[in-house]
């Protein structure tokens, strides 16, 4: 059976004013029957199925239904319909710094956010001088939350949850924390993490990063499944084109299409861009000194264009120059 | 039967589970409650006796001549009133207060609702502390039928726990259930006979204080307490049942509710 099963799963909010009525105000409406609310449909019919190992990106624009779908794999929200199933335990790393109190101290904090991941109390006395090493923060134990800096928080909500070893590990737009050095560090972290052949799922927006960690793709937009495929460079290639178009493949071949397009595109991309770089160094030997600009002349003509040289005549520049 | 051992042993390994975090939610209310002040717990005690204080001053002329120990009887309604008002207000924001958590790790709701509860208990135990001391210091007697208050102190924490979940529920839909709930908690305070006797109402009014729960708990500790008896059997039962009642209308909400309160968070 497989680790994730999402069987034609659709996920309704309910929308409306009613929100931010009251209840006098409810009662009111409900007796003129003036109550009206609106279903909003968050995600429709996704389906999809990951075995142990998997790591599935789930890719689409604002409001695709992506963080919705996951609330759905850890069980915080019901579908409307269709099924969830999931095996083993799941460990979600959702917006890491919300959730402390900034009344208690860094330690105070790690034990509670150990708690809430399901740890056990023996765990977090063991790998608790782990996980302030790792956050860098072990001049800090005793500090209130309020103290911290955000980058301090977000470092130590990501050493808490490094430690999780769940079957299922769910990442919501969290591999960016910190500052340079312990963005490399948290990224190695994750790495290593992904590599134990846990089952994942990783919402992320920059595309590189679902390109080199995961390989299955979940293609959402507006709630609807445009794609869920292991050919990941194909449909990465056709996503980011659809980024820049925002023209919506419809079958495959369209994808093929899309994806040609971004071959195209980024090829001449690069040929734009290797030429405007040529311009420009031509542009400094020409402004530059006159004889480190000959020389550099000539060898660029050697190299792309050596019948226009009259040989003979260059060797004797380059002598007399050398005299 | 089998079902329901299953459906046992399932909640049994939950709250094993939870346990840790339990504990540690515990901790966090205690702290978020006493750190930032000199008196800490202390307070918690000092103030339900300066109310008392002052009901005892302004009322003791009106109502305190013809009832035998007069500042017992403020005390026991006092006490109790304070800690339904506690429970169920503190009961109340629990979720709310946590949403963000909630809508993004998956734990059980009930859990921030019951540590809520044990902190508001806790001061509970310390003001009851407090109200044996003046007991002694009133010439009540002290006999085996004093182990009967363990009835109404577990009778009114899960009444207050059962109210508490209702609220928590009708929070998060309405956020002016507050501002109601506040109003109705003053109305609580004025019949429940906290500083009046209900003897000089006629019979029929008084079978009726008997359909407010709060008042019903306050009854029961007096009985014991100040005229050393306690209550028939039926009453137990009346006791019981407003316990059991809101208890298990608050667990129905949860059971029944629990997935829509994310929506509204």
């Amino acid at each position: 059976m497989a680790v994730i099963d999402c069987n034609h799963v659709s996920i309704r909010y309910i929308t409306g004013d009613f929100k931010s009525i009251g209840l006098k105000e409810y009662v009111m409406r409900k007796l003129t029957r003036n109550f009206k609310v609106k279903e909003f449909w968050a995600d429709r019919d996704i389906t999809f199925q990951l075995e142990k190992g998997d790591m599935l990106g789930i890719i689409g624009s604002n409001g695709a239904g992506k963080s919705t779908l996951l609330k759905a794999v850890t069980g915080i929200m019901l579908p409307a319909e269709g099924s969830v199933q999931t095996k083993g335990s799941i460990a979600a790393l959702l917006e890491l710094s919300s959730g402390f109190d900034d009344q208690m101290t860094v330690q105070e904090n790690a034990y509670l956010r150990g708690a809430m991941l399901g740890y056990t109390r023996e765990f977090m006395d063991q790998m608790y001088p782990e996980i302030i090493k790792f956050a860098e923060l072990e001049d800090f134990q005793d500090y209130t939350f309020k103290q911290l800096s955000s980058g301090m928080k977000s470092r130590l909500a990501f050493s808490i949850a490094c430690l999780v070893e769940p079957d299922i590990l769910i990442l919501d737009e969290v591999l960016s924390v910190g500052d340079g050095a312990f963005r490399r560090k948290s990224g190695d972290k994750m790495r290593e993490i992904l590599d134990s052949g846990i089952t994942g799922i990783l919402v992320s927006h920059i595309v590189g990063q679902v390109r080199e960690l995961c390989n299955k793709i979940l293609w959402l937009d507006h709630g609807k499944q445009i794609a869920f495929t292991d050919e990941t460079d194909l449909y990465l290639d056709a996503y980011e084109e659809f980024l820049h178009t925002k023209k919506l493949p419809k079958n495959r071949e369209d994808v093929l299409l899309l994806a040609d397009a971004f071959h195209v595109r980024t090829a001449k991309e690069r040929q734009e861009k290797e030429k405007k770089e040529m311009e420009r160094l031509e542009q400094i030997l020409e402004e530059g000194k006159k004889e480190t600009a000959m020389d550099a002349a000539i060898s660029i003509i050697r190299k792309n264009n050596p019948d226009l040289l009259d040989e003979d005549k260059v060797n004797e520049y380059l002598r007399g120059d050398s005299k | 039967m089998e079902r329901i051992q299953k459906k046992q042993s399932k909640i049994i390994r939950t709250i094993n589970r939870y346990y840790f975090l339990f504990q540690e939610l515990v901790k966090r209310d205690f702290k978020q409650k006493y750190k930032r002040t000199v008196l800490g717990m202390f307070w918690s005690v000092l103030s339900p006796l300066l109310s008392l204080l002052v009901m005892k001053v302004v009322f003791s002329n009106f109502f305190g001549r013809n009832t035998p120990h007069y500042t017992i009887y403020l005390f026991a309604g006092n006490i109790v009133m304070s800690y339904y008002r506690e429970a169920t207000n503190s009961g109340m924001n629990s979720l709310y207060a946590n949403r963000k958590i909630l809508s993004k790790i998956n734990i059980p709701k009930y859990l921030f609702l019951f540590s809520k509860n044990v902190s508001a208990f806790i001061n509970f135990m310390l003001t009851i502390v407090v109200f044996f001391v003046f007991c002694i210091f009133d010439h009540i007697h002290f006999g085996i039928h004093m182990f009967a208050l363990i009835y109404p102190i577990i009778c009114v924490a899960m009444l207050s726990i059962g109210v508490g979940m209702i609220l928590s529920a009708l929070y998060i839909f309405f956020r002016d259930t507050q501002y109601l709930y506040s109003v109705f908690l003053m109305l609580l305070h004025y019949v429940s006979a906290i500083f009046y006797r209900v003897d000089s109402f006629s019979p029929k009014v008084q079978k009726l204080f008997l359909l407010n729960p709060v008042y019903v708990m306050i009854k029961y500790i007096r009985l014991v307490v100040i005229d050393g008896q306690i209550p028939s059997l039926a009453y137990h039962g009346l006791c019981a049942f407003y316990a059991l009642f809101f208890l298990i209308i608050g667990f129905i909400i949860y059971k029944t509710q629990n997935h829509k309160f994310i929506f509204y968070m």
